[in-house]
């Protein structure tokens, strides 16, 4: 099947650090790949690069073929790319609804209908209860998925999760995980970043491990976990040894 | 469809159909002339800080300098009118086309600004316009324009000494700012808006167009602010830079809605409500203003509100809405 989202060679470098250094890999419809790597690895500016925050220094993206990269975030909204960010970002002078309507009104005109959309959105992200409460207000785990409700009101083809997960209880990650999946049997395709491999490598179907800006390895959980070079990357020499 | 939004928005709507009515009447059992002037201030007032605050407090772009389109906007309607005799109801159409198009002519290159630097911007951009029109021989230069009088009419919004028909006037200039508020706040454009406000890396990952959305607040923020001075021209009769073109002014624009609570539909009243009576006040008991002295008391306001209500004076009347927990 055609891929959905094509990382065609990225370089991005901020200054004199190289964030991104010629990464490639495709992102095939209706599935979950996780985006792996320690701290620093370069995930976060490869989300920035996909959803148009920042443009790419070489290499370019395409979605359904057509080019996205350069476009800017708006275009690449516009086009069907959804992210969340790792530092929440709430409209806080807002009430839940009204930040999941801002989502809403990418596709709609009217606020009826970007209140309907909302409602929607909020209920399948388990928001419903929260609704009226400002965004301020929210629990950091609500305010996670306000993000991912925020986003989803876009209508996106794709969906960026940057470390959605980091920081929860074992319940509250264990609830976003069911989230996560209730998403992408909705037909939404999910790219998402973590550093924490218990909790992404049940989840996804292949993943993506980066290191030092480089794509490190590429494969399914069971290949991951058993790679040398990712052992390395993640505990250090003496455990890749033995 | 019925929740908190539709319902709050309903009883904004009813609360201003309230409001007016009371306000209709206001002025009726009070007949001197100075009380009734200082209503019309108190309302002019409103109104230009409800027209700054779609800019300000919505779209949360801090305009210093103000005062340009309330000038403009005087100029345009009053020159209008004295060249060519056109009514003031067509001069205020012309006088916030102008003035919406100076905003964007100002927002062009400055909205690029961030943050302060924007804030400073309209302040240089607002002081470049008052010394060109005080140079500006051709329309009175530093001397000014007298409105000549045509004669009592509605037409002309000319009237001898009666001051309850400005009175109406300055209302329905305040209805108008706060429907076009009341109206934004609802729309798919507040929403854009307030998400560029409140964070915009956020806002442009969902599509919001954060130019555009600013150049939009501005060009109606100002287009408001000018129908305002073509209103205060006729009003006032004589129009000259320092009285309509003027730093302390655009403070005076801005601050009932910092005062009152920025970004709040009923902060503008409040604040001015407030505010402009303390003014007349101050200069009534500590000289004319000008002085400075204002500028203090306009200080000390300021800091007492932030300290004492940060989100404004209308967190007084809100039940523990928006967390006024804190
Ligand atoms: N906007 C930026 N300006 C400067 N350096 C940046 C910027 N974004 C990322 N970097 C740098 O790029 C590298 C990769 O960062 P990041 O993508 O955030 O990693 P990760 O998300 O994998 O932890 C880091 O060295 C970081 O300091
Ligand atoms: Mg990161």
């Amino acid at each position: 099947m055609a891929a959905l989202l094509e990382i065609r060679n990225l370089s991005k470098s901020f200054g004199g650090v190289a964030a991104n250094v010629e990464i490639s890999f495709d992102v095939a419809p209706g599935e979950i790949l996780g985006l792996l790597g320690p701290n620093g690895a370069g995930k976060t500016s490869l989300f920035n690069s996909i959803s148009g925050e920042v443009t790419p220094d070489a290499g370019e993206i395409l979605l359904e073929g057509r080019r996205i990269s350069g476009l800017g975030p708006v275009a690449c909204a516009m086009a069907g790319i959804a992210r969340t960010f790792q530092v929440v970002r709430s409209f806080d002078s807002m009430s839940v609804r009204e930040n999941v309507m801002v989502g809403a009104f990418t596709r709609l005109g009217s606020t009826r209908a970007a209140m309907a959309q909302a409602d929607e959105t909020m209920e399948f992200c388990g928001l419903t209860r929260r609704a009226d409460a400002p965004a301020h207000m929210l629990s950091p785990a609500e305010k996670r998925r306000l993000e991912v409700a925020r986003a989803l009101a876009t209508k996106p083809k794709i969906l960026l999760l940057d470390e959605m997960l980091t920081g929860l209880t074992p319940t509250e990650a264990q609830e976003g995980v069911a989230l996560v999946r209730a998403v992408q049997a909705q037909g939404v395709t999910i790219l998402m970043v973590e550093h924490v491999m218990e909790v992404v490598l049940p989840l996804v179907s292949r993943a993506i491990v980066l290191n030092l800006g480089r794509v490190l390895t590429t494969g399914t959980p069971a290949e991951i976990v058993k790679h040398p070079e990712v052992i390395r990357a993640y505990l250090g020499d003496r455990y890749a040894a033995g | 469809m019925q929740n908190a939004i539709t319902l709050r928005r309903r009883r904004e709507l009813i609360t201003a159909g309230v409001l007016v009515a009371l306000l209709i009447v206001l002025p009726l059992p009070f007949h001197d002339p100075y009380t009734r002037n200082l209503m019309i201030l108190t309302l002019l007032y409103a109104a230009l800080a409800q027209s700054w605050n779609i800019l300000g407090g919505t779209c949360g772009q801090i305009s210093l300098g103000h005062s340009l389109y309330f000038g403009v906007g005087a100029y345009v309607s009053t020159l209008l009118f004295v060249w060519h005799g056109v009514p003031p109801w067509f001069g205020m159409l012309a006088a916030a086309a102008v003035a919406g198009l100076l905003a964007l002519l100002v927002g062009w290159p400055c909205f690029r600004l961030s943050g302060h630097y924007y804030a400073i911007a309209t302040v240089v951009v607002q002081e470049i316009a008052y010394l060109l029109f005080l140079n500006w021989d051709d329309i009175g230069g530093a001397s000014g324009v007298y409105v000549p009088f045509h004669g009592q009419s509605w037409l002309n919004l000319q009237f001898r000494t009666a001051k309850l028909p400005y009175f109406y006037v300055m209302l329905g200039f305040f209805a108008l700012t706060w429907i076009a508020a009341w109206w934004i706040e609802g729309s798919r454009w507040g929403f854009s808006w307030r998400a560029v406000k409140d964070d915009v890396i956020a806002a442009r990952s969902l599509g919001v167009r954060v130019f555009p959305s600013k150049m939009a607040a501005a060009a109606i923020s100002g287009g408001l602010t000018g129908i305002g001075g073509a209103i205060f021209a006729q009003f006032v009769g004589y129009i000259d830079p320092d009285s309509i073109l003027s730093g302390p002014l655009s403070i005076l624009i801005a601050l009932p809605a910092v005062l009152g609570g920025v970004g709040t539909l009923w902060g503008p009243l409040l604040g001015a409500a407030v505010l402009i009576p303390l003014r007349e006040l101050s200069s009534t008991f500590l000289g004319s203003s000008g002085s400075g002295v204002d500028l203090m008391l306009y200080g000390a306001l300021i800091m007492v509100v932030a300290l004492w209500r940060p989100q404004g004076l209308v967190s007084l009347f809100q039940r523990g809405r928006n967390g006024s927990a804190s």
